[in-house]
């Protein structure tokens, strides 16, 4: 124990000795904390409220300064489709940070999948569903490779998905020759690889079905997360894996289902890529990596483990889209958009610590 | 003690190094049933290190260990946790985001009855948080306001009450306590002797790893003493006194022959 806390036992000591003390002491507490350490403590409680505020906050500057254009139903139903992919591999993403990990290798595999089952259901002649399960099996056994690095070699998983990340990005083009499937040749040969591009007209709103699964998968993973004992686990371990590994929870096998849970969100991804883009392109979704850990910051899920909500990253997707939307429609330069998310991700860490300070 | 009596827990000749620090030298050490075996020693005489190796935390290098007569190896916490031997480490092994509830049933989550939970493995928790609460009020940690309080939200003393409280309620074979006061003020060190002794008056044996000299004198039935990595000697703490017991342990007096030899 820190000599700071056997200092103060005796003080408590003697506060235990009157009876009611420990009451009255509380309450001076509060009225001790100022505006700011309330805040502290509500968002410490309630960490998506960060993003929250900030797409809000957002939304309502853009509508502002680009007007009517920003705000129709068909340029927010855009916003959501132009970020269904990044979104899928932010979930995939949250979990990984959430054990206070972190995956370069996330859009790699997505890609990887989605050039195999093209190859097999367009140019091999494989039946479209058993193409689709090759790629989530494939993509589920690279998030176990990568966990089993991870926790059998004992290597970080910053350097183990950055090997990962250039190996898969190397069968990626070694398979598809760095060439692309095109659009009409998947429509001719297997129209559902293509699924989730498809959409539902809502008045001018156009939600693709790719922008539904992205909320259904973020729905799902938040039902894990929280609901099940699984979940608690995946916390305890990003929290403080040693005292999650003492407290009797098997922490490497639920590391490897944390990895092997991300790999199969990927495929997911992958499948939803292919309608969204329209093709199978090997060269797409390059910096898909490090736009799903932007996301995911922004999104307040802390890089250090065990803190946020994945519906934080949902929130941090959303936020991206919304700057990229209004900044292009306000007229801005491109290169400002880069500036302005450069900003977001600085601020949402630098809340992200602060937050974490709250003391007792 | 009898020696027709089967020790529950008993280990010969552990060693355990750590590069070049041996924090277990050739340590012997026995728990009757029932009783209450305080350990002694100095800091880094290696307390810890001798628990952690016995509730499966450390992988021993050498030596051999028996529980109620028959040779054990626990690989992990968990193994000797589904054996029933619970342990409160110094360090607590809490997870200090989580609530009080869910470290309470880190590892032993209750899930809901019906499809929900067979089905979709959803958490009950409001039993959990029942079941929680009535645990801390029994340890008199009722002070604690909120069971969904984040642990990191705790003083060291209240932190510790989840720690004891969770070994407490779950244990069933063993219960060891590696400094379970050393954060706490007195009237909770009070609860928590108290709550030793509850336990021990179910037919639990408890290894209680403590500085606090009063403490050990007074709840203790036979106290080992720990000394550069390995047991001295163990004493009745009816034949000691307090400075006896410092002595031995600081090294300033040779042990007798006869405790030595237990
Ligand atoms: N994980 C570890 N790595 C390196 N050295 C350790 C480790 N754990 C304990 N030690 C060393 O082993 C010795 C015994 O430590 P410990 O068992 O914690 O003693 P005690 O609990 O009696 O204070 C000390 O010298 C300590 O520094
Ligand atoms: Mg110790």
């Amino acid at each position: 124990m820190s000599g700071a806390e056997s200092a103060a036992s005796p003080k408590q000591d003697f506060e235990k000795a009157l009876d009611q003390s420990d009451t009255s002491v509380a309450s001076f507490d509060t009225k001790e904390k100022s505006f700011l350490d309330r805040i502290q403590h509500f968002l410490h409680g309630n960490p998506t409220m960060v993003p929250v505020i900030v797409l809000l906050a957002s939304v309502v500057v853009f509508g502002l300064l680009a007007g009517s254009r920003f705000f129709s139903p068909f340029n927010l139903s855009l916003i959501i489709q132009q970020v269904s992919i990044i979104g899928i591999l932010a979930a995939a993403q949250s979990l990984i940070i959430l054990t206070a990990g972190i995956d370069l290798s996330v859009a790699a595999i997505m890609v990887l999948m989605s050039v195999i089952s093209g190859k097999l259901a367009v140019e091999m002649g494989v039946p479209a569903p058993l193409a689709l399960l090759v790629a989530f099996v494939g993509g589920t056994a690279a998030g176990i490779m990568n966990g089993l690095l991870v926790t059998r070699i004992k290597l970080p998983p910053f350097i183990v998905t950055l090997g990962t990340w250039n190996i898969f990005f190397a069968l990626n083009l070694w398979l598809s020759g760095a060439q692309s499937i095109r659009s009409q040749d998947i429509d001719s040969a297997a129209p559902l690889l293509k699924f989730f591009g498809n959409n539902i007209a809502l008045g001018s709103a156009r939600l693709t079905y790719g922008s539904i699964l992205m909320v259904v998968v973020f729905v799902a993973l938040w039902y894990m997360l929280n609901k099940t004992a699984w979940g608690r686990h995946v916390y305890a371990i990003g929290d403080d894996k040693e005292a999650a590994e003492l407290a009797g929870i098997r922490t490497d096998r639920t590391l490897v289902s944390v990895y092997a849970l991300a790999g199969f969100v990927c495929a997911i991804g992958a499948w939803a890529s292919i309608g969204r883009v329209g093709s199978v392109s090997p060269q797409s979704f390059y910096e898909g990596n490090l736009q799903s850990i932007t996301a995911v910051v922004i999104g307040g899920i802390s890089l250090f483990g065990g803190r946020g909500s994945i519906m934080g990253a949902l929130f941090g997707a959303l936020i991206v889209g919304v700057f990229q939307s209004g900044l292009r429609l306000a007229g801005v330069d491109v290169l400002w958009q880069v500036f302005a998310i450069g900003w977001l991700i600085i601020i949402a860490v630098a809340i992200d610590q602060w937050i974490r300070k709250v003391s007792a | 003690m009898n020696p027709a009596v089967e020790p529950v827990l008993k280990a010969r000749g552990l060693v355990k190094r750590y590069g070049r620090v041996t924090a277990l030298n050739n340590a012997d050490f026995d728990l009757y049933p029932g009783e209450i075996l305080a350990v002694i020693g100095d800091n880094g005489a290696g307390k810890s290190s001798l628990i952690k190796a016995i509730s499966g935390a450390t992988n021993v290098d050498e030596g051999k260990m028996w529980l109620d007569g028959k040779p054990f190896h626990f690989n992990s916490p968990l193994e000797a946790r589904e054996a029933g031997i619970e342990t409160v480490y110094q360090n607590l092994a809490l997870s200090p985001a989580l609530s009080i509830a869910d470290n309470m049933f880190m590892g032993r989550e209750i899930r809901r009855s019906g499809v929900m939970g067979s089905m979709f493995k959803m958490l009950d928790n409001k039993e959990m948080q029942r079941i929680a609460r009535e645990k801390l009020n029994e340890l008199g940690l009722m002070t604690i306001q909120n069971i969904n309080q984040a642990v990191e939200t705790l003083s060291g003393g209240q932190r510790q009450g989840v720690a004891v409280a969770r070994a407490a309620a779950f244990g069933s074979r063993v219960v060891i306590l590696d400094e379970p006061t050393a954060a706490l003020g007195v009237k909770e060190s009070r609860k928590v002797l108290e709550l030793i002794q509850d336990v021990r008056s179910r037919g639990m044996p408890i290894v209680l790893i403590s500085h606090n000299m009063p403490h050990v004198f007074e709840v203790a039935d036979r106290i080992h003493v720990h000394r550069l990595g390995r047991r001295l000697c163990t004493i009745n703490p009816k034949d000691y006194t307090m400075s006896d017991a410092v002595a031995f342990m600081t090294g300033a007096q040779e042990p007798p022959a006869e405790a030595v030899a237990a």
